[in-house]
């Protein structure tokens, strides 16, 4: 992010946050100042995956692990957004969980749609991962750091991909009416709450539904995976991200021609496009997205 | 080519399960986030070949979850024989706007 558009998004995000300016000339979220809490996102990681457009997926997430382990101050936990594998085979899931295994901080995982294919899929992705557990069905809320955070599934539902479902729905109506509405809410999920690229997938069909129970919050936050990208939106006080990925881009939404997938870019820029997210917690939320040329 | 006639000829004295393995074999491409052919008719007992050749991953799996490939990646295919008439239609769980269809005719 260039300087300019961070100080931009500091206004936008509200007072109460500190910031460093680094050696590097960029500006840092006060990841480095102890007591302030933080968490990391990371997101698809495809393990398993060869291609043009990234040839070895378990070096770039072990590089990943190793930014994120050499942060000046750990973030509390670690979450992963989902598509942890690329098509849910046991040596996949194998391979992540000793790389995501040495972390630092404890790591938290959600599933994404690659990590549900066939019918070993969600239980091999419990088993390599575990999971809170709330509601006996994967989602799951819990507070930590003042925050309110709340982790939903919208893969897996047989047909249709983006979705939350009734069940799930009534589950989190009466887990968010149980707190105030100043308490700061952080919401994960893989795919996209709002309307990305419909066409692509790049939605959750019921998702409108989850948002309208945001709306009574003075700060929500909803972090998402799946897009291999960032993208930011703001509706209300309710703000959304998308985040990169750590195994190769995709094309940005309504691309001439494009379609979604493994998206090839040219050699020496392929770290650029990659990254993990330091999450701040003050008043509200506050990100910072690094790629992994950043380090 | 002798030895495909000859194939062919001993195939007519073999039990119909051997005739049946022998028909060319049906095939769909994964191709471009979509199944070629999008509807394909094959007869009840043959055997359909699904090749994904894209990049990313794709499945073929019914909409009734009665049979499923689980992820082919770039160059992996998956066969099933299709026993019983009817039309199934299927999807890629990890694209759900991809559908494709499958006829079933009765083998008489």
């Amino acid at each position: 992010m260039k300087r300019a558009s961070f100080l931009g998004h500091i206004a936008w995000t509200g007072a109460g946050i500190a910031f460093v300016l680094g050696a590097d000339g960029l500006v840092h979220a006060a990841d480095a100042s102890p007591g302030q809490f933080s968490f990391v996102q990371i997101s698809d990681s495809h393990i398993g995956y060869a291609g043009p457009a990234n040839t070895d997926v378990r070096a770039t997430l072990e590089q990943t692990v190793e930014a994120i382990n050499a942060l000046p101050v750990q973030p509390a936990f670690v979450i992963h957004t989902g598509d942890v594998t690329h098509v849910s085979k046991m040596t996949e899931f194998d391979d992540a969980r000793t790389i995501l295994s040495r972390l630092r901080a404890p790591l938290l995982a959600i599933p994404g749609e690659h990590d549900v294919i066939g019918a070993q899929g969600l239980p091999r992705f419990a088993a390599a991962f575990g999971r809170r557990d709330a509601a006996g069905r994967g989602w799951s809320s819990w507070d930590q750091g003042g925050i309110h955070f709340v982790a939903l599934i919208n893969v897996g539902e047989g047909e249709t991909m983006g979705v939350l479902g009734s069940e799930q729905l009534a589950w989190l109506e009466k887990d968010l009416a149980a707190r105030t509405a100043d308490t700061p809410i952080v919401i994960f999920g893989h795919v996209p709450l709002f309307a990305v690229a419909p066409e692509w997938g790049w939605t959750t069909a019921d998702g409108t539904k989850a948002i309208a129970l945001l709306r009574r919050f003075s700060s929500a936050t909803v972090l998402n995976g799946h897009i291999h990208q960032i993208v930011e939106h703001q509706d209300g006080a309710i703000r959304f991200a998308t985040a990169r990925a750590t195994a190769f881009p995709q094309a940005a939404p309504g691309t001439p021609g494009a379609k979604p997938g493994p998206l090839a870019v040219a050699p020496g820029s392929l770290l650029g496009v990659l990254g993990y997210r330091t999450v701040e917690v003050a008043a509200g939320a506050s990100w910072q997205d690094i790629s992994l040329a950043q380090g | 080519m002798k030895a495909l006639l000859a194939a062919v000829a001993l195939a007519a004295f073999l039990p119909a399960g051997a005739v049946r393995a022998a028909a060319p074999p049906t095939t769909v491409h994964i191709r471009n986030d979509a199944f070629f052919p999008a509807s394909l008719t094959v007869k009840a007992g043959e055997t359909v070949t699904f090749i994904n050749d894209d990049d990313d991953a794709h499945t073929a799996t019914a909409d009734d979850n009665s049979w499923d490939s689980e992820g082919l990646t770039q160059g992996q295919s998956w066969s099933h024989r299709f026993a019983k008439a009817g039309k199934v239609t299927y999807h890629c769980t990890v694209h759900p706007f991809m559908h494709g269809a499958l006829v079933v005719k009765s083998a008489r």
